[in-house]
């Protein structure tokens, strides 16, 4: 995973509330093996017509949104299936931030997993970003602040051990295994069959 | 000790270590369900790191979303029709067979959709962390489990190490009194509290489903209702174990036995919310006042009563995109609109009492001219369940499409999909934009609805047909 500590970008904006994890990358493009390559089918059904070619309505068709690395999206983006493609192929696409009012927790979770960062803000700061596209932002993860062009910045939520991982490029599964003798004290002390596996 | 919710009793029995202001919980899993789709990414990390999977007796694994349903394909010799599935199958049956993880292979008389199969084996119980590659695990809260969708670099870390970082969530109490009227079903409820609710009200939270309402629902019917928390977004949704759950369990062939049952169920009582517990959020849900509901846009939240017409939505425009996508005008009713598929079946409506429900409605009846009505059974035990009661022979003397087990036309990954611009009255969970396929356009419903929208080839209130 690539260090994150500051992006600066236009924005790229998708207007509509709700965008599910389906609209996202369509579960057909699901039975791949591996990780890689799915930018190409990112937003697919809204992307591409029937016969395959680039919808010149969809924004990620245009010039505009060429080399944004900021998504700026309507209310509850990412909500629907876990799958972390959808992570994977924004990534892949390009996009290192998503900024909602509202973010659904499982594409939350997944997204800080693999470096592409979820912020929330207030519903006057998504207004004017959604009413602005291509205005220059700037989001500094060091002090949680998303920056507008008027100089005007906003603080945005995040876990300081979700931070601490993107900050430095590490995954939190070293974490995790460091945590291994733990993980066998609690084992030993419960009685180890799974349907004694706990007590209220 | 503090009056606690049946979802903190959970989550604190399985607190490896509390979470920190500077660090999230290690919370221990376990039961960790897998299948072909959310899967092959996670085994390859470990690969990649030369680690085994922790605790392979703790991990069951399943193919369900890519799988043929056509019985050729499955039993016969009949090839897959997709390459990638085909791929995806076959990854899953080498991953498992290199790392030791038990697999209820394509031709396995256990196999079906991972959250069916679950509680069916009894390998669900009172109590256990559930987690899976899947969004719809919170079904398997019907059973006072906390079971929630991880994605599939969790998945690598479960299978590493049987545990997960997680912040701890909000409760969310979705109180339900009163008697549900006839014809109105678990189906009809849960979509009534996601459109109270709404799509994110459920965001950070995990549901806990109680009142008297609830009380009387079958485990099946539990099922349903915690199947459809994420709709809410939720991250997952909880029913606390009673003597209905215990009835459903006792005998399942990896439940406990003999005096360990008793024991069992004697510690599984102690999983319920004390009373003067408080919850972060609440609402209030009168079941006696429901009619059935069916869906008309291109979220579960955008639901009404059947008999009620399709909402205005004078300047919201993801209304009015919602209902163009639908090919719906605010104002129209609902109930006599055309239908080409009804697709019976998934995590949601799969199960037997649901495919009962659907044959109730079915029996000596015929689907209309034109509608294709595809029925697939949530694992291959319904499918031999609904057979041993005749249901399949009332399904295909109505002209249905009867298949093997699967997620099936849910989602569309495995070929069975609905066309574009078509119309789909579905007893699934989603009605995204393309989810049935490209273009597709789908309205959720409980199975009585869509068995009655079969048979009429219109949106049908199934009050009509009892």
């Amino acid at each position: 995973m690539q260090p994150l500590k500051r992006i600066r970008s236009r924005t790229v904006v998708l207007a509509s509330s709700n965008v599910d994890t389906d609209q996202i990358i369509p579960a057909r493009f699901l039975t791949t093996t591996t990780k890689e390559g799915l930018g190409k089918q990112l937003f697919a059904d809204w992307r591409y017509l029937a016969d395959g070619a680039p919808n010149p309505e969809f924004i990620l068709n245009q010039a505009a949104a060429r080399d944004c690395r900021v998504l700026v999206a309507g209310r509850n983006f990412g909500c629907g299936s876990s799958r972390e493609h959808a992570p994977w192929a924004l990534l892949d696409y390009g996009i290192r931030a998503v900024v909602s009012t509202e973010i659904a927790d499982i594409f939350r979770t997944n997204s800080l997993k693999n470096g592409l960062l979820p912020i929330a803000v207030d519903e006057a700061t998504a207004a004017w970003l959604l009413a602005h596209p291509g205005a220059e932002v700037e989001i500094d993860l060091a002090t949680a602040r998303l920056t507008l062009p008027s100089g005007a910045s906003v603080a945005f939520p995040i876990e300081a051990f979700a931070r601490h991982c993107l900050m430095n490029g590490v995954d939190e599964f070293g974490y995790l295994r460091g945590k291994l003798r733990d993980i066998e004290r609690f084992e030993a002390v419960r009685s180890g069959g799974r349907e004694d596996a706990c007590t209220p | 000790m503090a009056a606690r919710t049946l979802f903190e009793k959970v989550w604190a029995a399985h607190e490896v270590l509390p979470e920190t202001p500077d660090t999230p919980a290690v919370l221990y899993v376990d039961l960790h369900l897998i299948h072909e789709v959310t899967s092959p990414q996670a085994f390859s990390a470990l690969k990649s790191l030369g680690l085994p999977v922790r605790r392979p007796e703790r991990t069951l694994a399943t193919m369900d979303h890519s799988t043929p349903t056509r019985t050729e394909q499955v039993f016969g010799a009949v090839p897959i029709t997709l390459d990638a599935a085909a791929r995806q199958v076959l990854q899953l049956e080498r991953n498992c067979a290199e790392f030791g993880v038990e697999l209820f292979g394509m031709r396995d008389a256990r196999r079906g959709i991972v959250h069916v199969i679950g509680p069916e084996l009894g390998a669900t119980l009172p109590g256990m962390t559930i987690v899976c590659g899947d969004s719809h695990t919170s079904t398997h809260g019907a059973f006072g489990a906390l079971a929630f969708g991880i994605g599939s670099t969790e998945v690598g870390h479960v299978l590493a190490t049987q545990c997960l970082l997680q912040r701890k969530p909000k409760t969310f109490a979705v109180n339900v009194e009163g008697e549900l009227p006839a014809g109105v079903t678990a189906k009809d409820l849960i979509l009534a509290i996601i459109g109270r609710v709404g799509v994110s009200g459920g965001t950070g939270h995990v549901i806990e489903y109680r009142g008297s309402s609830i009380r009387a629902l079958s485990m099946e019917q539990r099922m349903t209702v915690c199947n459809m928390s994420i709709e809410a977004g939720a991250r997952a949704g909880m029913i606390a174990p009673d003597d209905t759950t215990f009835a459903y369990l006792k005998g399942r062939p990896r439940a406990p036995r003999g005096a360990g049952w008793d024991a069992a169920v004697a510690r599984w009582r102690g999983f319920t919310t004390d009373a003067g517990a408080v919850f972060d959020a609440s609402v209030d849900i009168d079941a006696g006042r429901l009619e059935p509901m069916i869906t008309y846009g291109t979220n579960p939240g955008m639901v009404v009563p059947i008999s009620a017409p399709i909402p205005d939505g004078t300047g919201d425009a993801a209304h009015d995109k919602a209902l163009g996508y639908m090919g719906f005008h605010g104002g129209d009713a609902l109930l006599g609109k055309p239908v080409n598929v009804v697709f019976i079946g998934s995590c949601t409506n799969g199960r037997l009492e649901d495919l009962k429900a659907a044959a109730q409605i079915l029996k000596g009846r015929k689907v209309a001219p034109g509608v294709h009505l595809l029925i697939v059974p949530g694992s291959q035990q319904v499918k031999r369940e609904a057979e041993e009661a005749g249901l399949d022979e009332i399904f295909k003397a109505a002209g249905a499409d009867w298949r093997e087990s699967g997620c099936s036309m849910c989602l569309g990954m495995n070929g069975d999909t609905v066309a574009a611009g078509q119309y789909s009255v579905s007893t699934s969970n989603r009605n995204f934009e393309g989810r049935q396929g490209v273009g597709a356009r789908t309205l959720l419903a409980s199975p009585l609805t869509a068995a009655a929208s079969a048979v009429r080839g219109r949106i049908t209130d199934p009050r009509a047909l009892l």
